[in-house]
């Protein structure tokens, strides 16, 4: 079974079991997102894709696609509000873009950029957070993590191990590693591993790979992450 | 040792690893925190990752992975508490025993710190002693717990006046006036038939009395026509809602109705496992309920072949262990299969997958309670009482500013004005209807009525004289939701905590006309981009108050453009302290002279 | 000359990477100096801020100097700017905000490798530190914003013309960035 959904006045054709932002994706149609990624579990926590649907706010990346929806993806409103979210995602954990590693590269960064974000506008909460360099060929900065959840599902549906979980509530939310020390040097995290190289932000940096293209050569340096979105991620739904 | 402690909890919750938060609940009554030789057993013998267990420690206030004192004392922090003196107490408390809130004694013999409202707004100021409710405390209470704690006195030695606990009925209506016989609700509905008892729910009128009020024969027929194996009934009992406590005075009194209500829900979604989902601040009543489990099963209300029908059902009760988001019926499910409370994606509803992804009815206590009467009296009879579009009665947990506070039930569309005057109410300021996730009405609302289609609300109705300040309410129930996200997603998990800190800052006098604008902003982005309705629901209590009295905002501002919401001087005291200066360089004013 | 704009300029908790930046506007330099003068800035030695049109601040806020200068340019200038990393977000020196600073204190004076004489520095004089450094949006009011370590010469043209021309700035993507 297929149908129609129509976002922002175009019609876009969708295939049962689809979601919304899978089928925008397949159409060409960008709708900014950090949790998402095709081929995982939607998770639906950033809300950074979040879209109006027949009036309600949804998350594109959970929510199916369902015939005769009207879907407003790109609004002032909406994208004040992603903005604003994104924002939040600075504020939360320590974002010091010009001593990160990941600069360039940063999907946190990119959605940043597409939003037109020039400042962080929240008080922050400098928080507490530690890094584990503790594994030979991968760091963690908890400086940077964004609670996407993208590592833990890498690790349980692509790499068949359990390596990550995100543990606490509310602001006081931690990534944890299944390992007896609650290092990683001592879970069986391997550098191959989808888990190691999923990231979005800089919290889990393979090392010695971190210069190898200067800044000012990267991603996002030149692209808007929509374009590049939608390249990689067309290709992926072929 | 603790090996074969270990051994026989896991024994005793079948090694299901959807026990794990029964399993944890023992071994921290057990050793006073989950110890990490324990967290590994576990995981091996449940064959679940360790992170999923340190998780699940951490997402719930009643688990530790650090030793609490062997006497764990928690205060109710509800707004009504606090108006009862609750501060006060504690201060007392923490002097008498040396230890502050938030900490552990260095002999580890006891631990004090502050804990979401316990349900004893009726009786408060209240609080939990290794679990267990202690109610009205006041002064000389205080002195008796401290001395019991230092004798060390187990707790079973403790008198039972500190465990007392009303139920303060002052108003029955057609629910609690007319309690069904044992039998005689499951007896009717398979007299009148399975399905025309579901027609006479519908007719009834039915919704759900959590709040959200969706209509209860459109769920149950829903997950009866989905096809699956195993149906689950659950009933959420996970009432953690400040002001409300009427499902606490329902189980304790009215518990076999309840349970009746459940065995109908099982006969009509052909479930045979359902579960009573009860807030971990309600252990004082969990034998007796398990006992009244017993008796049922014994008259062959419960267990196989129910009453002759060929229906086999039996309910297991699970405990929560301090998480207001598990009232949310998804998130609910998530902490029965052992898991933090983190409410899914939906779709799915838990109608076509719930517990263990099969489908399930998930109902409040108030609503099996209903049903019951309905599968004896009938649709009509329910749909004549309240209002076209709320059938029935409601009933309600007053609390706050009034002379008799307790247990009311009215039929649906009664008025605020009538409520009042029951209940002893005078001078009053304005009334928090459904919690702090609802509405506050003013003084000038009292002709609004009690119903769906204008106040809705699960049960809470707080009362506040004009001796309060609005701020100051705000202000608790702000905290209340930033302590209560799961922080599963973006808008609830950093918004909750900054509108925690924008508000703070103006209720502090640091505040200037653009952060009452900013607060505004974030309240509606927190409102309409969250996940759940925790987050949806989080700035109400801040929207519905600046919406009634922007004044009172606005008398906390400064007539300047902007100022630090950090104390700056303060920000200097480090500094100054190693440099052993107190000079006027040395000093900043908050805002420029 | 008496309608050219006023500009004034400092660095708080900066490097004057973003000053450095500022400078490589190179030849525009010139068309900007016949549209706009300097008031207080490294580049003109004026000590204290007079009234102006637009402030542009580099640094974050790490100690009590920088909360008086903060002020002053609030006090005098229309429209103040946060320009670059660390006055946005703190920055690279906020990069101490998780470590105490009695423990920043004690390791630069008296624990550190090579320290002799090792005290506390106590002159009247010297500014004390916050115990935390905050990104300047958190002290006075800020009405925009450049960000990038350092925001580039064009990222400065771009926002000072639209300024002039009575526009809202805006930027092309490719001047967004925050390295």
């Amino acid at each position: 079974m297929s149908g129609t959904i129509n976002i922002d006045g175009q019609n876009i054709p969708f295939e049962e079991g689809q979601t919304i932002i899978e089928a925008a994706t397949a159409a060409g149609v960008y709708i900014p997102h950090l949790c998402h990624q095709p081929g995982y579990t939607p998770h639906g926590s950033c809300k950074v894709c979040t879209v109006n649907v027949n009036g309600r706010n949804c998350s594109a990346c959970t929510f199916p696609a369902v015939e005769g929806q009207t879907i407003v993806n790109n609004s002032a409103e909406l994208e004040q509000d992603r903005r604003r979210m994104t924002q939040m995602l600075f504020v939360e954990g320590n974002h010091f873009c010009p001593s990160c590693e990941k600069t360039g590269n940063c999907q946190l960064q990119g959605v940043a950029y597409h939003l037109n974000m020039l400042d962080n506008h929240f008080p922050h909460f400098f928080a507490n957070r530690e890094m584990d360099a503790s594994h030979p060929d991968i760091l963690i900065d908890h400086n940077r993590c964004i609670f996407c959840n993208l590592c833990v599902r890498a690790s349980r549906e692509k790499d068949g191990k359990n390596v990550f979980g995100i543990s606490g509530r509310g602001i006081n939310k931690r990534l944890i590693i299944n390992s007896d020390s609650g290092q990683l040097k001592d879970s069986d995290i391997d550098v191959n591993d989808c888990a190691a190289h999923i990231c979005p932000t800089g919290a889990i940096l393979i090392k010695r790979t971190g210069y190898q293209v200067p800044i000012g050569k990267r991603i996002y340096d030149h692209h808007d992450i929509s374009e590049v979105a939608l390249m990689e991620e067309r290709e992926h739904g072929k | 040792m603790m090996k074969t402690f270990i051994q026989k909890v896991l024994t005793d919750a079948d090694y299901q690893p959807a026990r794990l938060l029964t399993i944890l609940r023992a071994l921290q009554a057990e050793y006073q925190h989950i110890p990490i030789d324990a967290i590994d057993i576990l995981a091996d013998a449940l064959n679940i990752p360790r992170t999923q267990i340190i998780a699940v420690v951490e997402f719930y206030s009643f688990l530790h992975l650090t030793p609490q004192g062997r006497y764990d004392i928690l205060i109710s922090d509800s707004i009504t508490d606090r108006m009862q003196g609750k501060e006060n107490l504690l201060g007392y408390l923490s002097s008498a025993l040396k230890v502050k809130a938030g900490q552990v004694r260095d002999d580890g013999l006891v631990s004090l710190n502050n804990t979401s409202c316990t349900g004893m707004c009726d009786q408060g100021p209240a609080g939990l002693v290794n679990g267990h409710a202690l109610t009205k405390l006041d002064r000389p209470r205080i002195d008796e717990i401290a001395a019991l704690v230092e004798q060390q006195k187990p707790l079973g030695e403790w008198p039972p006046h500190l465990f007392a606990v009303d139920d303060n009925i002052y108003k029955a209506g057609l629910l609690l006036n007319g309690p069904i016989e044992n039998g005689a609700a499951i007896q009717a509905t398979y007299t009148r038939g399975i399905n025309n008892t579901l027609e006479e729910l519908d007719r009834a009128g039915l919704r759900g009395r959590g709040g959200a009020g969706f209509k209860t024969a459109m769920k149950w027929r829903f997950c009866a026509e989905e096809p699956s194996e195993q149906h689950f009934v659950v009933c959420n009992a996970d009432e953690g809602e400040p002001g409300t406590f009427k499902d606490r005075v329902l189980l304790n009194s009215h518990a076999e109705q309840v349970f009746e209500g459940m065995t109908i829900a099982a006969a009509i979604i052909g479930a045979n496992q359902g579960f009573l989902y009860l807030r971990g601040e309600y252990l004082h009543i969990f034998d007796k309920l398990q006992a009244i489990l017993q008796q049922r099963r014994n008259a062959g209300l419960l267990g196989a072949n129910i009453l002759g029908q060929g229906l086999d059902f039996d309910i297991e009760i699970r405990l929560g262990a301090g998480a207001y988001i598990c009232g949310e019926e998804s998130a609910l499910i998530e902490s029965m299969e052992g898991k933090p409370g983190i409410p899914r994606n939906r779709p799915p509803y838990p109608v076509t997958s719930g517990y263990l992804n099969q489908p399930t009815v998930v109902n409040n206590v108030e609503t099996f309670l209903a049903v019951a009467k309905i599968a004896i009296e009938g649709g009509d009879w329910f749909a004549s009482f309240g209002t076209e579009k709320s059938a029935g009665s409601k009933i309600l947990s007053i609390c706050g500013d009034c002379s008799r506070p307790g247990i009311y039930e009215y039929p649906f569309g009664v008025s605020i004005e009538q409520i009042l005057a029951d209940c002893g109410a005078s001078n009053v300021l304005g009334i928090q209807v459904g919690g702090p996730s609802g509405t506050f009405i003013s003084n000038q609302e009292f002709n609004r009525q009690l119903a769906f289609e204008d106040l809705a609300t699960g049960g809470s109705f707080i009362i506040f004289n004009n001796s309060r300040n609005i701020l100051e309410i705000v202000q608790n129930f702000t905290h209340f939701f930033a302590h209560e996200s799961c922080g599963f997603c973006t808008p609830c998990r950093v918004g909750t905590a900054l509108l925690k800190k924008q508000l703070d800052k103006i209720i502090e006098g640091h505040g200037s006309a653009g952060d009452v604008v900013e607060l505004e902003s974030l309240c509606q982005l927190v409102k309409s981009n969250s996940h759940c309705g925790l987050g949806q629901t989080a700035a109400n209590p801040i929207l519905s108050t600046l919406q009634r009295y922007p004044d009172v905002y606005e008398k906390q501002l400064k007539s300047i453009s902007y100022e630090p919401g950090f104390d700056l001087d303060g920000s200097l005291e480090i500094a100054r302290r190693m440099a052993h200066r107190d000079d006027a360089a040395a000093h900043l004013s908050q805002v420029e002279d | 000359m008496a309608n050219k704009i006023k500009v004034a300029t400092t660095s708080l908790a900066g490097c004057f990477g973003c000053h450095m930046s500022f400078l490589d506007l190179d030849e525009r330099l010139i068309a900007l100096a016949e549209v706009a003068e300097f008031d207080r800035s490294p580049i003109t030695d004026i000590e204290h801020c007079g009234p102006c049109d637009i402030g542009l601040i580099e640094g974050g806020v790490c100690n009590s100097e920088n909360v008086h200068v903060l002020r002053e340019f609030r006090k005098n200038c229309k429209i103040l700017v946060a320009v670059g990393a660390c006055a946005i977000n703190g920055g690279l020196p906020a990069m101490r905000n998780h470590i105490s600073l009695e423990d920043c204190l004690l390791e630069a004076y008296r624990d550190g490798i090579g320290v002799e004489n090792a005290q506390i520095p106590n002159d009247p004089e010297l500014p004390l530190l916050l115990d935390k450094v905050h990104p300047i949006h958190e002290v006075v009011k800020v009405d925009y914003y450049l960000p990038g370590c350092p925001p580039s010469a064009d990222v400065f043209w771009a926002f000072l013309t639209a300024l002039l021309e009575g526009r809202e700035p805006s930027y092309p993507y490719e001047l967004v960035h925050y390295d």
